[in-house]
Order: C-alpha cells, then sequence, then structure tokens
C-alpha cells in the first residue's frame, strides 16, 4: 500500500493534467479564435470600386480620392501645432479636442485624426506632413458622381451593417457596401476583391512583420466597370420634369428590355451621400415618411393601374374569342351591371366598337368584354384563373426578375384570391367587373406598365427589363436575353395597337400629339385616399400614362404616374410625349408645353398630406440648383378638378 | 578504463528520458527567446554543455561518497541558504541570487538535492522507525529547516516542492493519517473557496456521522467524532476568514482565477489567461516550431521559464504536449522502478526524493500553466530556462543514477 501512493498519485495527476490540456486544446475552441485577434492582424487593401457608364458610353459614376490624416499620439514630437492647424483648416482648441481623445483610445494605435479631406483640402497639408512626426494619411476611394441625377438607379456606398458581417465571410465591420440601385444589385462586380496581409503582433499590438511570410497574403482584384441600359439624356430629362412632383416613369426599349430611365420622384444628388456630410444627409432623407425621396416609385408603387389595364382587358376577351372587332356594345354614359350599380363612363356614348372602345375609353365597353370573358366558362372560379393566366403571361402579379433590388409583385387576382374574400362563394362575374377597367383587386407597378406597354409593342412577347448592359468580360444574365412569350395571339394585337394609336389622334390625348412621330398611348387615373388627421380624404387622382412609339418599329415603351397629379392626359401624359420625343429626337419641339410642365408643381396638394418636411426642402433646394439655367418657376396651380363625379376611370 | 566505469550499469532509459527532456526543452526556449531581445537560448545552450562535465563528475564520485557526506552537503546547502540573507541578490523582490560576475546562482535548487541525501541518511540508520513521535519530529525537521530558509526569501514555490517529502516519509512508515490529514486539509480548502463555509461544514457533518455508524460498535467513539466535527467546523471557518482577511488580494485572485470566479485579465489573470489562448490555439498538432503566434508576439509572460509549457502546447499540439508529459511521468516512474529494488534504504530513500522533486515540480508547474492550480513560481525541470535549475536538476538526478549503477557493488 505504500508503494502504491507515489506512483499513483503521479498518474492520476497526470491524467488531470492531459484531460485538461485535451479540453484546452481540442474541445474549447474559443481559444483559437482569441489568439488569432490577438496576434494576427489582417490588414487589408481595398480595391477601386467599377465606373458606372450608361448605354451610350457617359461616365456616370467615378472615384474620387479621400484622405484620411491619423494620428498615433505616442509619436507625436514638437510639432509646429500653428501652422499644423492653419493647414488643416481647425482651431487650436480643435487640436487638443482630437489629439486627446485619440490618446484615450490608445496612445499607441493609429486613430483617425480628420476624416476625409478631399483633395483640395488635403494638397496643402501634403506637402508638409512630413515634419510632422506622429501624423500619416491614409487614403480612401469614394464615389464621385458625374452627375446630379439618377441617385435611385445608382443606390449609395454605406458602411455594411454587423448582422451582414455575421452572415457573410467576405465582409469585415466598418467595410463598405453597395446598398440600393445597382451599387446594390451589381456590388459583387463592382467591388471587386479585397487584398489580405497578414501581420504578426506582438504583445504591445505593434506589428512585427508579416505572417508565416506573406504565404496567406492576397492581391486586390479591382473592380469592374459596368454600363447600364439607361440613357442619361432621358434619365436627367425625365427627372427634370418631375420636380416639384411625386411618382415615377419608367421607359423600356420593348425590343430588349432595356431600362432606358427610371425616374422617382422627389429624388436627391447622388453626392449629397458622399463623405463627410453623408450620414446627416441619408438621415434627413430616410425620416422624410411622406415624400420618401429615398423609396423608388418607378419600382415600389403599387396602384390600381386604371385605363390602361383595358388593352388586357380587349386582348384576353379577343383571345378568348368573346369579342372581336365589330362586336358592338352601346353605351349609355356608364354601365348598369347589377341591380343598382351603375359604373360611370365618360366616352361619347352610343354604339361602339373596340377601336372606338380605345380610344375613347370606353367602361361600358371593357365591363361588357370581361363580363363575356368571365360568363364564357360555367363556374367563375375557372374563368377568372383562365383570365389570371392570361394576365400575368405579362409579367404581372409576380416579381419580373430585373437586377435592381427593389420591387413589388403587384397583384393580379386569381379564384383563391376571391375564395379568401368572399369565404361563402356567391361572386359572380358581376361581382369583379371592377377588374375590366384596372381598378378592382388589379395593382400594378409603373415598370409593369412599362413593360406591359413594351410587350404589346413587340406584339406579344417581352425581355426581362433589366438595367445591365455591359459588364467587361462577362456575359449579361441568360434571363435578361430570354424570350416571355404571353398567351395571347399575335393577331390579337393589331386592332388593339391601331386603337392606342387613335388615343393620340381623335382620343383623350389628341392634344399630345406629336407632329412627325406615331405614338401610340393610353391615359389613366387612380383614385386614391389619404388619412388627414384621421379622416380618410379622397385625394387628387394619380395621373396615370403608358406609351410606345414609334407605331412600327417601337423604339420605346414608357409609363407614366404622378401621384395625386389629376386626369392622365393633365400631367402625365404630357411627361410621357416629351419624354419620348427627347428620346427619338434629341430635342423639343413643343417649348411650350415643357415650359408649362417644367413650371408645374404639386406642392401644395402634397402639403395637405403633412407639410413640408425638411428633406423636402432640401429637395426643393437641390431642385432649384438644377433649375438653375431654366426659367425661374412661380407655383403655378394645375388646373385642380375635372369633377368627377362617379367616375372610376377614364 | 574509467570513463568505463563511469559507464558501466547505469540506466540508459532514464538518461535518454533526460536528454531528450533537455534537447526539447532547449528548442522550446529558442522559440520563446525570438520574440524579445535577450539572447537566452545562447545561455542557455551553454548552461546544457556545461552539464556534461558536471554529468561527469557526479558519476565519477565514488557512490559511498554521497552516504558519507550527506551530513555535511546538508550543511553546507543551509549555509549557503542562511547567507542569502546577507550576501543575497535581489531580482523581483526576491532575494534567492548569489551573483557572480554576471552570472547568478539559486542555492535554493541546489537544497533540494542535499535535503534529499540528508533525508535518506537520516532514515537509513536501522535504529529509525518512524512510529515514533520524536523521531517523527526529527524528520520533519529536516525538512522544515531548508523551507523556514527559503520562504522569507521569498520563494513559496520552491518552498512548496518540499511537501512532497511527506509522502516519502510515509512510504518509510509515517502513520498514515499525516497523509489523511493533508488530504482532507486541501480537500476542506478547496471545498471551502468554491462552496460557501456552511454547506462544507454539513457535509462534514454527514460524513462524519455516516463513518461513526458503519464503524464497528466497539469503535465508535462519540467525543472522538465530536471533536473531530469540531476541528474540521474550526478549519473551514478559519479558511474563509484567512482568504479574506490574511491573503493580499492578489493571492486572493490567484484562487479566483483557478475557480472561475473573478478574472481581471489586466493583472494576475493576465498570465493565466494568454497561457491558455497560447496552449488553447494549438489543436492537435500545433502550429509548428518556430510559427506560434503567441510565442512569437511575446504574449505570455515569462515565457521561457515558467511557462515555456505554453510554447510545447502552441507550437506542437496536443501530441508535442502528451509527447512531454509522457516523458516526464515515463522518467518519474522509471525512477521509482528503480528506486524499488534499490539494496540499500540510502539509495531507496534518495531515489523517492527524487522522483518526489521531479513530481511536484512537473505537475505544479503544468498544472499552473494550463490554470488548475494557483500561479506560483515552480521551474519546469529540464526544460525551464535558468542554469541552477538544470544544474541542480541533473545533480539531483545523475546522484541516483550513480546510486543506481553503483548497487551490484554494494555486497
Amino acid at each position: 500500500m505504500r508503494k502504491v501512493l507515489l506512483p499513483s498519485l503521479i498518474i492520476i495527476a497526470t491524467s488531470l493534467l492531459v484531460m485538461r490540456i485535451f479540453y484546452l486544446q481540442i474541445v474549447d475552441d474559443t481559444l483559437k479564435l482569441k489568439s488569432e485577434n490577438n496576434a494576427i492582424k489582417k490588414k487589408y487593401e481595398y480595391p477601386e470600386r467599377g465606373y458606372i457608364y450608361d448605354r451610350k458610353g457617359k461616365l456616370l459614376v467615378a472615384n474620387q480620392a479621400s484622405y484620411d490624416i491619423m494620428v498615433i499620439p505616442r509619436d507625436i514630437k514638437n510639432i509646429d501645432t500653428l501652422e499644423f492647424c492653419e493647414l488643416l483648416n481647425i482651431t487650436k482648441e480643435d487640436f487638443i479636442k482630437k489629439i486627446e481623445k485619440a490618446a484615450v483610445y490608445s496612445p499607441r494605435l493609429p486613430s483617425v485624426f480628420l476624416p476625409q479631406l478631399n483633395k483640395s483640402e488635403f494638397a496643402a497639408f501634403q506637402e508638409k506632413i512630413r515634419k510632422y512626426e506622429g501624423f500619416y494619411f491614409q487614403k480612401r476611394s469614394l464615389r464621385d458622381y458625374e452627375v446630379e441625377f439618377g441617385a435611385n438607379i445608382f443606390g449609395f456606398i454605406t458602411q455594411v451593417n454587423e448582422k451582414l458581417v455575421a452572415k457573410n465571410p467576405y465582409y469585415n465591420s466598418g467595410d463598405l457596401i453597395g446598398r440600393q440601385g445597382v451599387e446594390e444589385s451589381y456590388e459583387d462586380l463592382l467591388r471587386g476583391v479585397k487584398g489580405v496581409k497578414y501581420i504578426q503582433k506582438d504583445k504591445y499590438n505593434r506589428e512585427i512583420g508579416s505572417y508565416k511570410e506573406g504565404k496567406y497574403d492576397t492581391i486586390a482584384v479591382q473592380g469592374e466597370d459596368i454600363n447600364l441600359t439607361i440613357d442619361a439624356e432621358i434619365q436627367k430629362y425625365g427627372e427634370e420634369l418631375m420636380i416639384n412632383k411625386r411618382g415615377g416613369i419608367v421607359a423600356i426599349e420593348p425590343s430588349t428590355g432595356e431600362i432606358l430611365a427610371l425616374v422617382t420622384a422627389p429624388s436627391y444628388d447622388p453626392s449629397i451621400l458622399v463623405g463627410r456630410k453623408r450620414s446627416k444627409n441619408y438621415t434627413e432623407l430616410y425620416r422624410d415618411s411622406i415624400a420618401k425621396p429615398l423609396y423608388d416609385r418607378g419600382l415600389l408603387a403599387e396602384y390600381p393601374p386604371g385605363s390602361p389595364f383595358k388593352i388586357l382587358t380587349g386582348l384576353v376577351a379577343l383571345q378568348e374569342g368573346v369579342i372581336d372587332g365589330n362586336s358592338t356594345v352601346f353605351c349609355n354614359r356608364g354601365f348598369s351591371y347589377a341591380r343598382g350599380r351603375f359604373m360611370g363612363c365618360h366616352c361619347n356614348g352610343g354604339a361602339l366598337q373596340l377601336h372606338r372602345g380605345i380610344f375613347e375609353s370606353c367602361n361600358s365597353y371593357f365591363a361588357t368584354a370581361y363580363m363575356k370573358t368571365i360568363n364564357k366558362y360555367s363556374k367563375p372560379a375557372q374563368a377568372v384563373d383562365v383570365w389570371s393566366k392570361h394576365v400575368k403571361s405579362f409579367g404581372l402579379g409576380q416579381f419580373m426578375g430585373y437586377d435592381l433590388p427593389t420591387g413589388k409583385k403587384g397583384k393580379v387576382p386569381d379564384s383563391k384570391t376571391y375564395k379568401r374574400i368572399y369565404p361563402n362563394g356567391g361572386w359572380r362575374s358581376t361581382t369583379i367587373v371592377s377588374n375590366s377597367i384596372g381598378q378592382g383587386e388589379v395593382l400594378m407597378t409603373p415598370i409593369q406598365l412599362a413593360n406591359m406597354m413594351a410587350t404589346v409593342a413587340n406584339e406579344g412577347y417581352y425581355y426581362t427589363p433589366h438595367i445591365i448592359k455591359k459588364i467587361e468580360g462577362h456575359k449579361i444574365d441568360e434571363k435578361f436575353t430570354t424570350k416571355h412569350v404571353t398567351t395571347i395571339d399575335k393577331k390579337h394585337f393589331k386592332p388593339i395597337i391601331s386603337g392606342l394609336f387613335d388615343v393620340y389622334n381623335l382620343g383623350t390625348a389628341k392634344s399630345l400629339r406629336v407632329e412627325g412621330i406615331e405614338i401610340c398611348g393610353k391615359t389613366g387615373t387612380a383614385e386614391n385616399f389619404a388619412k388627414i388627421g384621421g379622416v380618410r380624404v379622397k385625394m387628387e387622382d394619380h395621373s396615370i400614362f403608358v406609351a410606345f412609339a414609334p407605331k412600327d418599329n417601337p423604339k420605346i415603351a414608357i409609363a407614366v404616374m404622378v401621384e395625386n397629379g389629376g386626369y392622365g392626359a393633365t400631367i402625365a401624359g404630357p411627361i410621357a410625349s416629351l419624354m419620348i420625343e427627347k428620346y427619338l429626337r434629341q430635342k423639343i419641339t413643343r417649348v411650350d408645353l415643357e415650359k408649362r410642365i417644367l413650371a408645374t408643381s404639386l406642392q401644395s396638394r402634397y402639403a395637405k398630406l403633412g407639410g413640408l418636411s425638411e428633406a423636402v426642402k432640401l429637395q426643393l433646394k437641390i431642385n432649384d440648383s438644377l433649375l438653375k439655367k431654366k426659367t425661374t418657376i412661380p407655383t403655378i396651380k394645375t388646373k385642380t378638378d375635372t369633377t368627377k363625379s362617379n367616375k372610376q376611370a377614364i | 578504463m574509467k570513463n568505463q566505469s563511469i559507464t558501466n550499469n547505469i540506466d540508459w532509459i532514464s538518461i535518454i528520458i533526460y536528454a531528450l527532456l533537455v534537447i526539447l526543452g532547449w528548442l522550446n526556449i529558442y522559440s520563446s527567446s525570438l520574440s524579445s531581445m535577450e539572447e537566452t537560448h545562447e545561455k542557455q545552450l551553454l548552461f546544457i554543455i556545461l552539464t556534461i562535465p558536471l554529468i561527469f563528475i557526479v558519476l565519477s564520485v565514488d557512490g559511498k561518497f554521497y552516504e558519507k557526506y550527506a551530513s555535511i552537503i546538508f550543511g553546507i546547502s543551509l549555509v549557503t541558504l542562511a547567507g542569502l540573507f546577507l550576501f543575497g541578490k535581489t531580482i523581483a523582490g526576491q532575494r534567492c541570487w548569489y551573483a557572480i560576475g554576471s552570472f547568478t546562482i539559486q542555492p535554493s535548487e541546489f537544497a533540494k538535492a542535499a535535503t534529499a541525501l540528508a533525508l535518506a541518511k537520516y532514515l537509513s540508520d536501522t535504529q529509525i522507525n518512524l512510529k515514533e513521535v520524536n523521531r517523527q519530529v526529527q524528520a520533519l525537521a529536516i525538512i522544515l529547516l531548508p523551507v523556514l530558509l527559503i520562504l522569507p526569501q521569498p520563494d513559496p514555490g520552491s518552498a512548496l516542492i518540499y511537501s512532497i517529502f511527506i509522502i516519502v516519509l510515509y512510504r518509510e512508515g509515517l502513520p498514515s493519517w499525516y497523509v489523511w490529514t493533508g488530504f482532507i486539509t486541501i480537500l476542506l480548502f478547496v471545498l471551502t473557496l468554491l462552496l460557501e463555509p456552511q454547506y462544507v461544514i454539513l457535509i462534514a457533518l454527514i460524513t462524519i456521522i455516516l463513518v461513526h455508524f458503519k464503524s464497528r460498535l466497539a469503535d465508535r467513539n462519540i467525543v472522538l467524532s465530536s471533536i473531530l466535527f469540531v476541528i474540521i467546523s474550526g478549519f473551514v471557518l478559519s479558511v474563509g476568514y484567512v482568504f479574506d482577511n490574511v491573503f493580499k488580494q492578489h493571492h486572493r485572485d490567484r484562487f479566483n482565477i483557478l475557480l472561475g470566479k473573478t478574472v481581471d485579465l489586466q493583472n494576475d489573470g493576465y498570465n493565466t489567461n494568454q497561457a491558455g489562448i497560447a496552449i488553447g490555439s494549438g489543436g492537435w498538432f500545433g502550429k509548428g516550431f518556430l510559427e506560434g503566434t503567441q510565442t512569437k508576439g511575446g504574449f505570455v509572460p515569462e515565457q521561457h521559464t515558467d511557462y515555456i509549457f505554453t510554447t510545447v502546447g502552441e507550437e506542437w499540439g496536443f501530441v508535442g504536449s502528451l509527447v512531454i508529459i509522457a516523458l516526464f511521468s515515463g522518467l518519474l516512474l522509471r525512477i521509482i522502478y528503480l528506486a524499488e529494488r534499490q539494496k540499500t534504504k540510502f539509495s531507496r530513500v534518495y531515489g523517492y526524493c527524487v522522483a518526489g522533486i521531479l513530481f511536484t515540480h512537473f505537475f505544479v508547474n503544468i498544472a499552473m500553466v494550463i490554470g488548475i492550480f494557483p500561479t506560483i513560481g515552480v521551474p519546469l525541470p529540464f526544460f525551464s530556462y535558468g542554469g541552477s535549475g538544470l544544474w541542480g536538476f541533473t545533480i539531483l538526478l545523475f546522484i541516483f543514477i550513480k546510486m543506481d549503477a553503483n548497487k551490484v557493488n554494494e555486497w
């Protein structure tokens, strides 16, 4: 017994040590991480972000150098403070405060002394920086916007949030990342790949050389330049036309699906989100929940499409064979579709066929066509599903799959929708007849409207709208070159197009004709309500216009939506025709019309919704600078009312 | 011929393990020295080279010499320890070195071997029976003399090593209650720090009652049990008091770190924390020789001396650590095996002392480095940087190897 005590102790103690070491080295992996944090520092080398060009190769977004002045408090040695402060244009108190702050963080480690100086601010200081021991600079690259429009298209650059840092191993806290617009959707290409250098540190956090002779180091890869499908000219023009209005414009090249313009109003000058003023400005834009300058109305605003939807009602009815070009409907300035229910109409009335039905936008005609479509089938549920399938083949009621990070599905009802609304059944064609004229349950975004027009222009197919034109050394995603064919036969488009053409010649937009350009279009008006002081108030209608041109071999399809703009032909129509003219001719012949639209301000109407916020004022200021060359604009109140009593759509 | 007689019958297994430990130790010192400006690895290499003549001298001396002159060696050792109070050099608050030129020498590293010799000599007398109380007192006196000289230096680490002699005395017949008392004391101390004193007292009470009623009727002694309970309760309560009022804050911290209570990473916790990080980052196979990031960055304080095992852990991983631990425990078990087969009581006791001393160093050092023992300055034998330590351990071990080689001549 006495002989075994020491050997037993040795064996027990040894096992104890081995177990503990096993725990430390194999089981507990937090220690490994701590070791890396504590001894290895990763130094990143950030590549320059790729440039952004428009479809014609015009430079839109480049980069600018920016300089952070860095300080290591302990290394500061007898410097001429007075001269130093003068060069950087700061006061001596500032200087002392900043040094103290840096020293509190760490006397040994570098802190940012003065962030993001631009080239001219930095130039004078640069020559003398060697004199100031303890100071050095760090070059960074910031976005440099060559244009003052397109903020919604570009998006902006911001610091990556911690959630993403945790999810995506590429990003480190403090890295920059593209948010919204193409900066977000093409982030991977634009940012390039950052390089890493592994540095061995000592216990004082000083760098004592590269780790493993740079075995794991990588070199930064430059970001790719990209060309957008945007046409800078009409993008700029569209934004100017939308000044003092709220809404969106989307223009698409029908033959390719390329987005020519994507305007949202109000917008802002993209350069206000760069550099030291970034966070203050962003907060202002973000807080403006009324005008929502960060909300891309072209992609996100879902509205009942109103009259433009009659195009689809007509096409589906033709495809289903329930009408033809000669089917006649008698319009009694309205349409009674059920006991005591009456849908008003603003056409000239009388007996009309499809052609006049379109250009006069007759509610009765399309309500009838729609009811016929639904009643063709014995069960309304089945009929609605057939109708829904046709409509969805135009890319509606779903995400379109374009290459911008935001979007809304819109809404196309089907039998399930109505089962939900009317769980006990009992719904019939008359219940849902509002769909025929783009009210009811149908919702569309401006880009969906534009795409619908592009599809009509193509007589039955479309390409997924996209904003990327070219990336050096890469192919454009295949989904943007894949034709989507609708369920409507090509032959049914002809009569519709001819009706749309006469909208300009004889119908609701005849005042908007452009000499020498054959435009097909359709006005629209969407009712809307707002809660003001807790009361639901009917607001001025949203003005909607869709068009494509030229009639043969169309080059541009466009949708314009102006919030509370009133009658479709008042504001949205002129804007669409001016955009078309600008795009096809590069110049404007109707100077008076242009002047009137530029001068139109709807701010007084928007003021009812909640007064001008700081951001709106900021927006107005930006707009003023944009319009410097143009005439000064008196706030003209547009003719507000075309007294609409019972009308639902025009 | 003389050379041959030196190597005759010596235990090569022990010597090979010894040599491996010294060489591996030096490699790790070399690695850890890269982070500091000091050329510790060069000095250590010199120390290692100097052990070769030292070993020759130790092995050349006649086997009977150590037994004969054990008392004198012990006497000289005590004098050198006492002399420190007059002529010692103070480094980092500890007065445990003599300075000779630029070299310093630490007599306490040699005192362990001397004490072992003295104890062996005392116990080898056939008249000695450790069942007798006055013999026990005498034996304990031999142990306590150097301890009393070392403690005030202050060098609690070195003093702690002497506690292992109790185990040696137990092997030679010391009543077992000494060991039990020691064991229970340590257990109660740790329990009291972990739990509230009242719970420990409750546990003790239940245990005593159980033991009382489980034992044979004739052995039951209510008075003895009660006295035992009172002593234990008193001890537990005093531990709390001593811990809170007598210990200094940094002593308390050292225990608290172990118990995972307060962790102040800037002060006493720093060493333990950094040592844990270095070892923990090693994984299965380590980062490779000279590739330890913690070692290179010099994060672990005193890495080349008391914390040398962190370099092993970081650069050689779990496998490397296992090898070192295996070498140590192999050597220890080998020595005990050799000790048990000694013909004389003197060399058996001495062998036991050698195993005990090395074991205590080995266990306390690594346990401290990996955070299961309070921070205390104890070097890892053969491994840690330092000439006195290396020579002290070498002499300690090789005297025994000489005795073992000599045993055939002892008929």
